[in-house]
């Protein structure tokens, strides 16, 4: 290299530096207003009273003070420690039967772990009150307690919430370093001293993290603990209360505030626990292949076998729910619960609205998570500035779909708000989706690019290879299972989301998800589990088309093995 | 030859095309914000552009709270032309908020005097009125030997400990309608000891006013305490209940309509109002519910126990809406508070 050139070559570094740095202040400020202003717009009022008038921690002090309020805080936090504590055990033993053994029908049992996730909240809480509840088919296993109250809740949480802890782990186990094994068994560790010496301190991220977004996951979300919670007071709905019931958004902004901390609490272990594991993982790392071993590879399909019933038992039952005529006084089975029109004005209107908003949460969310990854990871210094993005993409996760809902009619019906025009569209409830399901999304998009060698840039920037043609050529076709991923992910939760868009559709953009709620309220339950299964089947479809465009992308991904 | 064939369909569909624009651009189109029940609104919308042919309702529908809230949230900015069907206590909230336009419909005067706003021009008008009533499940009673109560009174017994359900007052509308009414017609000390005495039999307080009756139709709960419709629906479905009309009067709460502040078609909206006090309005409404605004009306939906409008309790809506902040943050203290064990 000649003196002559050096500097060009990092002229042009540069110029890309600085592409990348506009970019991230332009995905910044779309976060901002997504996601920021909203929440502001709303989270301001916790300071104000009932006429706009600045009353600085008085609403505060008020919720201290009120007993019932905060006796919902300490509830919380109980629910949500004593789910965390089960299911991350639990997706614990079924990812590492998944990633770490030769158990045979893999494929099945992974596919039985996603039904809930695919499913709407108010299926469990159906299925449950058909089980436990007072004329439920097996109510004498809860030996005469109620369904109604925590047990409910926790009973639900588990199933609701094991999908989203069983992906995390999933991932966190299959990075694991097959040469790390081979170390060990050179120097002739014991199986008991390799797990507790290369698999967990393997997976101590991806455990700690499955913790924190599954304690959020359960003190964030109200439709379990509205339809199973009894008596049994939880923040989320407080929130309800306050705002449904009452109208007081004042009050409904301070719980929403209550809320928010132990999720800012999370991203601050996070990102501590995160800056230590990044050396954990080497470009040079090799896959972990299972080797066959027939007593622990029985004992865990056996553990597997027991989970996947019982998930599939609760969704059967909803199945079977959608076609009874009256129950539990009369078990004809009928069709007659699938013709919604019956039970609202759009009938199957609203399910076509649901694949459309769907299906355009899916492409774009895809397309502004993938690259807000991209810009955060792979964008050299400016700390500052990533650091923001990350944060501001962590914030959703920790905010319930009540809260963002409402935020977004404070900010984008406000008057003289240049974006007043999304107001009542498809757009907004599309927008509104992306942005509740943002962090996720987003965690899955930086895992996979972590796992690219920052060589790639730097080889392509000495090539003289603009920044955006390497990230076509190069990163996209490398992350497109995680891409995939993303837009699945996007797909099935748009499918079900309740909260958020209940205060945002018009009459012409229902949703099916919210047909549900309306459905069950009015009392026709089995219209509503019928339509929570038509729901479950889609996004089912949908994900096995997944696998098998993943299968024929399978070439993309031979870089990763030995 | 083969062109002037084509030539004449093309034609026709031009001028069919121009003159459904032409119709369709004539037509004011009303956004209507209602919390009715979704079998309502399709023949209320038919019937209503029937007598209205330039004019066409857009619904949006939600749950009396959801509706309630996403109004006074879009208040700065508001999106709906009018309201048809929301309690009237949620209306007399957006018209101490200023967000009303008053007037006073064509026929008025046809009305019942309680169904009438008594300002000039009346900000809001009522088009029905529902119950809070008590909905017995018979074959659960049946098996349990448990006789259906009367009264309210009758609910506190020890007979029905953990048999009951109903609405949260702090979440539901029902809820609040059903104690305002026994705290005016017990007074304020004999009502709380009567609510003190019932909650020893509540089960659960559920967060919808429908939720109850529907529970008590599926055998989950013995008794479910709210909204009667939900309970004449559920009946006639099939649902082995009884609804039974507490012989000391039961709380009731009007549905009413009213045009938004601010609204671009005030002319529609005010044609709209003025159907909503019509006989054909209200003899659609009768279909439904069992008292309507009109006298003379022949208001019998399936199922509905006879003696609706005696029942009903003497209610003064301006002191409901006065003092509920109070009612509820007491009544959260006493019964909210209270958590179920772990």
């Amino acid at each position: 290299m000649t003196a002559a050139s050096a500097p060009l070559i990092r002229a042009r570094a540069s110029r890309d530096d600085l592409i990348m740095r506009a970019g991230l202040a332009l995905f910044a400020l779309f976060l901002l207003v997504v996601v920021a202003l909203p929440l502001w717009a709303l989270l301001s009022k916790s300071f104000q009273d009932h006429n706009g008038n600045f009353v600085g921690l008085a609403n505060y002090l008020r919720y201290v003070e009120t007993p019932a309020l905060f006796q919902s805080f300490w509830n919380s936090l109980f629910v949500a420690i004593v789910v965390t504590a089960i299911v991350v055990p639990l997706a614990f033993i079924y990812a590492y039967a998944l990633t770490r053994s030769c158990m045979r029908f893999k494929a099945v049992f992974q596919g039985l772990a996603l039904i809930p996730i695919l499913a709407p909240s108010l299926l469990p809480a159906i299925s449950l009150i058909y089980l436990f509840g007072n004329q439920g088919l097996l109510k004498g296993w809860l030996f005469g307690q109620p369904v109604y109250g925590a047990t409910g809740i926790i009973t639900a949480q588990v199933f609701y919430c094991f999908p989203h802890a069983l992906m995390i782990l999933v991932t966190a186990l299959s990075m694991a370093d097959q040469r790390l094994y081979e170390s060990a068994d050179a120097l002739g560790a014991s199986r008991l001293r390799k797990f507790l010496t290369v698999t967990l301190p393997g997976a101590k991220y991806g455990l700690i993290s499955t913790s924190f977004v599954i304690f959020t996951l359960v003190i964030t979300d109200f439709g379990i603990a509205k339809v199973v919670g009894g008596r049994f007071n939880v923040l989320a709905t407080d929130i309800y209360k306050q705002v449904i019931g009452q109208q007081n958004f004042e009050m409904g902004a301070v719980v929403g505030v209550v809320l928010l901390v132990p999720a800012l609490l999370s991203f601050a272990v996070d990102r501590i626990v995160a800056r230590r594991q990044v050396a954990q993982l080497s470009a040079r790392a090799v896959p972990f292949e299972p080797k066959p071993r027939q007593s622990r590879d029985l004992a865990l399909t056996l553990f597997c076998a027991a989970i996947g019933l019982a998930i599939l038992g609760v969704f059967a039952v909803s199945v079977w729910a959608s076609f009874i005529t009256f129950w539990p006084y009369n078990l004809t089975l009928t069709l007659k619960n699938y013709a919604f029109g019956n039970f609202d004005p759009l009938g199957w209107g609203v399910y076509w609205n649901s694949l459309k908003m769907a299906a355009a949460s899916a492409i774009l969310g895809t397309i502004a998570v993938f690259l807000g990854a991209y810009l955060v990871e792979k964008s050299k210094g400016f700390h500052v500035g990533r650091n923001f993005v990350h944060l501001l993409a962590m914030i959703p996760l920790a905010v319930p779909g009540l809260v963002l809902g409402l935020s977004y009619i404070f900010f984008f019906n406000m008057k003289g708000n240049p974006l007043g025009f999304l107001y009542g569209t498809m757009a907004i409830l599309v927008v509104n989706t992306v942005a509740h399901f943002y962090t996720v999304s987003h965690l899955t998009a930086v895992t996979a690019l972590k796992q690219l060698d920052a060589e790639f840039e730097a080889v392509s920037a000495s090539l003289k290879v603009p920044v955006w043609r390497t990230f076509f050529r190069v990163t996209v076709p490398i992350c497109l299972p995680a891409i995939l991923d993303v837009a699945i992910y996007f797909f099935v939760n748009a499918m079900t989301t309740v909260s958020a868009v209940i205060f945002l559709y018009s009459s012409e953009t229902k949703l099916a998800s919210l047909a549900i709620v309306n459905m069950d309220e009015s009392g026709f339950t089995a219209g509503a589990a019928g339509m929570a299964t038509v729901i479950v089947v889609t996004s089912a479809a949908v994900k096995l088309a997944q696998l098998g465009l993943s299968r024929l992308l399978s070439r993309t991904q031979a870089w990763r093995k030995r | 030859m083969k062109h002037s064939r084509l030539w004449l369909p093309l034609a026709a569909a031009a001028a069919l095309f121009a003159f459904t624009a032409d119709a369709l651009a004539q037509k004011t189109r009303i956004t209507v914000y209602t919390a009715l029940e979704n079998d309502q609104l399709g023949p209320y919308k038919a019937a209503f552009e029937a007598d209205n042919p330039t004019i066409e309702i857009a619904w949006v529908r939600d749950s009396t709270g959801v509706m309630t809230a996403r109004l006074v949230a879009e208040k700065d900015n508001p999106r709906a032309d009018v309201i048809w069907g929301l309690s009237a206590s949620s209306v007399v909230l957006f018209e101490n908020m200023g967000m009303l336009t008053g007037y006073t419909p064509k026929g008025a005067d046809g009305i019942k005097p309680v169904f009438k706003d008594s300002k000039n021009p009346a900000m809001w008008t009522g088009m029905d009125a529902y119950l809070s009533v008590v909905c017995f499940n018979t074959t659960e009673g049946g098996k349990a030997k448990i006789d259906a109560p009367k009264s309210w009174k009758d609910l506190t017994k020890p007979a029905y400990k953990g048999h009951i359900v109903m609405p949260n007052p702090a979440s539901s509308g029902t809820g609040y309608l059903t104690i305002a009414a026994w705290l005016q017609v017990m007074g304020e000390a004999e009502g709380w000891k009567y609510m003190d005495a019932l909650h020893e039999n509540v089960a659960v307080y559920t967060h919808s006013g429908s939720a109850p009756c529907v529970q008590a139709a599926r055998g989950e709960r013995l008794i479910g305490i709210g909204f009667d419709m939900r309970g004449a629906s559920e009946k006639t479905k099939g649902a082995p209940i009884d609804l039974i009309l507490p012989s000391e009067g039961a709380g009731w709460e009007m549905e009413a309509s009213a045009i938004v502040k601010g609204t671009k078609n005030l002319d529609a909206a005010q044609k709209l109002i003025d159907w909503t006090v019509s006989r054909k309005a209200n003899e659609l409404y009768g279909k439904y519910y069992a008292i309507v605004a009109m006298p003379g009306i022949n208001a019998a939906p399936p199922n509905y126990p006879a003696g609706a409008e005696a029942a009903m309790v003497k209610n003064d809506l301006g002191w409901m809406a006065k003092e509920r902040d109070r009612i509820l943050a007491e009544w959260t203290k006493r019964y909210d508070g209270k958590s179920a064990p772990r």
